[in-house]
């Protein structure tokens, strides 16, 4: 008995979810209605529980009547979490795999989607330095968070990340002395202003926003894993699109093309660091 | 002891001394084993889907890291890749974020148990097995609430205890056993399972 009533409970507890993703899309424009549930919710909750709300349909209430409440939604559903070169072995392929590629073109357009606060851009800034590239190219960082955004404008980051960051570095390949690279100020490392000289931060919804045009490499990590199949397909589309014929794709460890709508259209060129090709030849 | 047996999934969390017990549990588990397994282990960030490959090598089980949107299926065990939490979806599929630390950890024992206890209800069995902190304790917690079975391995037995005695002290565990009892419940209830099927054919 008690079990069919926690049944009840879930399900009024869906509905309700499903008509707060509906009111937030309706009003703020922001579409969280094909990410996956379990994590949404999970999120969700934890703030109506921090709030001591009793239901969702109270949060949907606040979320639509108080001003600037919705900006605590965004930064709960936007998991903003990244480091400068995670998994180091995916930016020691990007450097022996892609860049060599890359230099070949007289003029290299990379873009960043989901870049949180830009300390995976900064991570390739220092390694297109370093290859001698970074003057002939023109990075796009973009996010949907414009918080987030601000802060990698920036490129301050908290000192006592340096020391992950350098290991990071350093098993990324990196062939000079972390610690060129920024200034350390009190409790902040300050990256170097040229890091950031062909960098544009800019604000773009990947589920609503449209294509880039003519870009040699695409960087979305971790961001895939939040939507259902659905909303990835259309995003992997948006990707295939803006790539010239034989650019690259580098996802999250854990994302895939296998078994989406574009893998006919891209080769694999490290399956284990998830970088993809688009082939020359179109099928 | 008597079970109403309605099982189709077992999540399990363990931390230090985890990956002896597994081994030992993954080895004797039968053939066809008709349950679906998820495991979160803590490990260290770069652990590179060592352990999966391990014990899918002495397992009749197929043993793989999770990937993400990936359906579950009987005699399949998933475990959590390092770095990332480890959620299950109302489809059965399986969804992985890399939100921040629960308790200092990810995977988090408690993220997965928390979301599968919701959407396995009573079909569910949670196990807390050796480790070092009490991660997965309010998992259990959950888990019990939506009535699923609750186990944990004996303190007594386990090569680090705080985990085992975190999680008994929620007074929400339903058996404490040992690792040859908990194996020998689980075989006896994928038996079960092909039983009932029989019968019904
Ligand atoms: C976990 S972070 C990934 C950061 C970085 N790429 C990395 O792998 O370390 C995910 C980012 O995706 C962004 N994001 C989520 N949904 C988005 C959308 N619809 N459009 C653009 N960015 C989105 C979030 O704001 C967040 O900054």
């Amino acid at each position: 008995m008690e079990q069919t009533e926690h049944q009840n409970e879930i399900q009024t507890e869906d509905i309700e979810l499903e008509l707060l993703l509906e009111a937030i899309f309706k009003k703020f424009g922001y579409d969280f209605r094909d990410y996956n549930k379990a994590h949404v919710k999970r999120r969700i909750l934890q703030r109506k529980q921090s709030l001591g709300l009793r239901s969702l349909s109270d949060l949907q209430h606040k979320t639509l009547h108080e001003k600037g409440f919705i900006d605590v939604l965004l930064r709960d559903l936007s998991i903003n979490v990244t480091e400068m070169y995670r998994d180091p072995s995916f930016y020691a392929a990007m450097r022996n795999e892609v860049l060599p590629i890359l230099k070949t073109y007289p003029y290299i357009k990379i873009w960043h989607a989901g870049c949180a606060t830009g300390e995976e851009v900064y991570s390739f800034a220092i390694m297109l330095k370093e290859e001698g590239l970074y003057h002939r190219t023109q990075i796009y960082a973009t996010d949907f968070n414009p918080v987030v955004l601000e802060t990698a404008r920036k490129g301050i980051y908290p000192i006592s990340k340096i020391k992950e960051f350098t290991a990071n570095y350093q098993q990324a390949g990196g062939t000079h002395s972390f610690s060129e690279y920024y200034l350390a100020k009190y409790d902040s490392a300050i990256l170097n202003q040229n890091l950031r000289e062909n960098i544009v931060f800019a604000e773009h919804n990947l589920v609503t926003d449209s294509v880039f045009a003519e870009v040699h490499l695409i960087v979305c990590r971790n961001v895939l894993i939040y939507f259902n199949k659905t909303l990835q397909n259309r995003v992997l589309q948006i990707f295939s699109e803006s790539l010239i014929k034989g650019g690259y794709l580098g996802l999250g460890s854990k994302e895939n093309i296998m078994f989406t709508d574009i893998y006919p259209f891209f080769e694999t060129l490290d399956s284990k660091n998830k970088i993809y090709k688009k082939k020359v030849h179109l099928p | 002891m008597e079970l109403n047996n309605t099982y189709k999934v077992i999540v399990i969390g363990t931390s230090a001394g985890g990956l002896k017990v597994l081994k030992e549990l993954f080895a004797a588990l039968t053939p066809n084993f008709t349950l679906s397994v998820l495991v979160v282990q803590h490990l260290s960030p770069q652990s590179d889907g060592f352990m999966a490959h391990y014990l899918n090598k002495l397992s009749h089980l197929t043993i793989k890291e999770a990937d993400a949107g990936e359906l579950l299926l009987p005699n399949h065990a998933y475990i959590a890749p390092a770095n990332y939490h480890l959620l299950v979806e109302k489809d059965h599929s399986l969804s992985l974020s890399v939100s921040e630390k629960v308790s200092y950890a990810r995977p988090s024992i408690d993220v997965l148990f928390e979301s599968a206890a919701e959407v396995f209800l009573d079909q569910l069995i949670g196990i807390v097995l050796t480790g070092a902190n009490d991660d997965g304790a309010k998992g259990l917690i959950n888990i019990h609430q939506f009535g699923g079975l609750t186990i944990v391995q004996d303190p007594a037995e386990a090569e680090v205890s705080a985990m085992p005695l975190a999680a008994i002290q929620t007074g929400k565990v339903d058996h404490v056993l040992g690792m040859s009892e908990i194996i020998k419940l689980l075989n006896t209830l994928s038996e079960q399972n092909h039983l009932g099927k029989q019968r019904s054919i």
